[in-house]
């Protein structure tokens, strides 16, 4: 088997794994374990996997609200994820991010947020720390059509433009900002129409086709790497789920979302690993079973951690007070 | 001991600590060719290049931004902010995400970088571009708020400032940039963190921070006029705030009067007036008193402008009336 079809079984396997940590959350939800919210990323697995393909591990990934599947992607534990939903010390961030505030950077997950928008100037800032300090590291940052509309994303890919910086810049194109569509949100409905006016390459694909989100993310990041400066890539895509917890999603057509169901990225991806011969049937039914495996591992793991001692709530706050 | 401007000290703070440093990074509106508003980086793009010394476009918002993220991955930026006002504009990158990284994702991280910024009235320049908006910031956990008085504090505080892992808001004077001081020779530190005591007198204690550390002391003097002896105490680091050398004067002098630019509700003396109240309860001879602008924009013509900011007078009239009826 190549290099390239053993990682896309491989990332087969990554994308099942969010699929099926989101599933066991939600589980955990419904049990009243989990306090808070979450945003899952249901339907965009191909996104964050396809796109994190394309990298190098010492690359840098900046993510959002809908953080999960790209902090999975680039190499996060489960058990660590799933500590920090349950709010216990053994989480990434020690149980004061939850579920939009996690790190590792060092693996290069430089950070999920709650602030949409407000990673893409830090990014950026990352970016340009990368060609001050001539490290050949690219940066991919996601976001959502609804950042798209935020001031801080047009400042920040100006910027990039203008600086020639390493960046990918990666637009989930769900369709819908909470329940607000595109089109009623933006004159121009293509994010990659919007932003090539600011003088970045960009393109706009099928989110939900794993090799196609790997490709382009391929050249983007190829271009950064070579001094070529930042492109966007728009990923058409579909939340199969709420906004959050809190959201029944009664605002999307029935037909909507029947056509998407039809495209469901981990369907499209392993339809093709078997059309192509590089999966068997048998070989994705493993995939999913070690993924089981570890989602229970996880979900066993932070049940058992303990939870963050109360003494601790005022430390970290400084470094140097 | 050198005599310098206030301004020219915090030039030479700067170039100083990028020679030392090669991760030291400017960025700002107008800063490279221009040197900045008040021309406070002249110069400094030509010794350090554009490269390290960065014009930006006009966003606030997102070159604090970058900042940070460049802050996160192994730079140490400068950004300047052409006046307080346009603060506001960065208030996102600055409370949601440069305060709260180190908290929310533990030692694995640190934010060091320093906002530049002068503020404050008293130059005609109207509602915009004369506030002074440091409440806003001390308010937000996770950031330290500097406002130095004096060259030699300007100089000192922003070098430690620039070494500190920690994202620090600069809070600089218009009015300061053109007061000469005298300024230590040689790499000089002044710890953040930890007030000054500019006078002692055993009537009365003014506290103040920045421009108004200046007509607190003139108020001072005009008191001595009067028999009325009042210690001086500079602030100089709002965030976090070194109230025990406050809480130590006003044992001994029972009385307090606290000063500040910014508008009355809300501000730094209410914080410093609530602190004292707690510590030192026992001590008071006279309710805790604030003098602070009115609660109203910054009016640009002079003899308005003057109305709603406050002065030596009133500082004067103040603490000469808590003397006076306590």
């Amino acid at each position: 088997m190549s290099d390239s079809a053993s990682r896309a079984l491989d990332d087969y396997q990554r994308m099942c794994l969010i699929r099926q940590f989101e599933l066991a959350l939600d589980e955990l939800f419904a049990q009243g374990l989990i306090t808070g919210t979450s945003h899952f990323c249901t339907g965009q697995e191909a996104c964050a996997v396809g796109a994190i393909a394309a990298l190098r591990p010492d690359d840098l990934v900046t993510s959002n609200h809908r953080g999960h599947g790209h902090f999975l992607a680039k190499g996060a534990d489960p058990g660590r994820v799933m500590a920090e939903l349950l709010g216990k010390a053994t989480g990434y961030s020690s149980g004061r991010g939850g579920s939009q505030h996690m790190a590792d950077f060092s693996i290069g997950f430089l950070g999920s947020n709650g602030i949409t928008g407000g990673m893409t100037p830090i990014a950026t800032g990352a970016a340009l720390s990368q060609k001050l300090l001539n490290t050949s590291r690219v940066v991919v940052c996601f976001f959502g059509d609804g950042a798209s509309g935020q001031g801080a994303c047009a400042e920040a890919l100006n910027m990039a433009a203008v600086w020639d910086l390493p960046i990918v810049y990666v637009c989930e194109n769900n369709q819908y900002a909470m329940s607000t569509p595109v089109p009623q949100a933006f004159g121009e409905p293509s994010v990659a129409a919007r932003f090539a006016g600011y003088g970045i390459p960009t393109c706009r694909i099928d989110g939900n086709d794993y090799f196609a989100v790997r490709q382009a993310a391929r050249q983007g990041a190829d271009r950064a790497r070579s001094d070529g400066g930042p492109t966007l890539i728009e990923a058409l895509t579909y939340r199969m789920c709420g906004h959050s917890k809190s959201d029944k999603c009664e605002y999307r057509p029935a037909e909507e979302e029947q056509h998407w169901a039809q495209r469901d990225p981990l369907q499209v991806l392993a339809d093709r690993l078997v059309r192509d011969g590089l999966a068997s049937k048998a070989d994705l039914d493993e995939r999913q079973e070690r993924v089981s495996t570890r989602v229970r591992h996880a979900i066993e793991f932070a049940q058992s951690s303990p939870a963050p001692d109360p003494e601790t709530v005022r430390d970290d706050l400084y470094v140097s007070f | 001991m050198a005599e310098m401007f206030y301004s020219h000290a915090i030039r030479q703070a700067i170039e100083e600590e990028m020679t030392r440093d090669e991760r030291i990074i400017l960025l700002g509106e107008d800063i490279a060719g221009y040197g900045g508003a008040f021309k406070l980086t002249e110069g400094i793009a030509d010794k350090f290049g554009i490269g390290r010394v960065r014009n930006t476009p006009i966003c606030e918002g997102g070159f604090v931004g970058v900042a940070v993220g460049a802050a996160l991955t192994g730079l140490r930026p400068i950004v300047e902010i052409m006046f307080m006002d346009f603060i506001t504009l960065a208030m996102d990158q600055l409370a949601n995400h440069a305060a709260k990284f180190r908290y929310q994702f533990g030692p694995q991280v640190c934010v060091p970088m320093v906002v530049r910024t002068p503020a404050g009235a008293g130059r005609g320049y109207g509602p915009t571009h004369s506030q002074s908006l440091e409440k806003w910031l001390v308010a937000t956990p996770g950031l330290i708020v500097a406002a130095p008085a004096t060259a030699a504090d300007a100089k000192g505080m922003l070098k430690s400032a620039i070494r500190c892992d920690d994202p620090v808001v600069f809070i600089e004077s218009k009015i300061l940039y053109g007061r000469r001081g005298e300024v230590p020779d040689g790499d000089y530190t002044v710890p953040l963190g930890e007030a000054r005591t500019v006078r002692e007198g055993k009537d009365i204690t003014i506290v103040a921070y920045s421009r108004m550390t200046e007509e607190a002391l003139k108020a001072a003097e005009a008191l001595t006029r009067h028999d009325i002896e009042a210690t001086v105490i500079d602030l100089r680091t709002l965030a976090p705030m070194d109230t025990d050398t406050v809480a130590a004067s006003v044992e001994e002098t029972g009385r307090v009067v606290v000063v500040e630019e910014g508008n009355l509700t809300g501000g730094i003396a209410a914080e410093v007036v609530a602190r004292v109240a707690r510590d030192c309860f026992d001590y008071l001879a006279a309710p805790p008193t604030r003098v602070a602008a009115l609660d109203v924009p910054v009016p640009a013509s002079r003899v308005l402008e003057q109305a709603a900011t406050p002065d030596w007078e009133q500082i004067g009239k103040a603490a000469a009336q808590l003397v006076a009826d306590y």
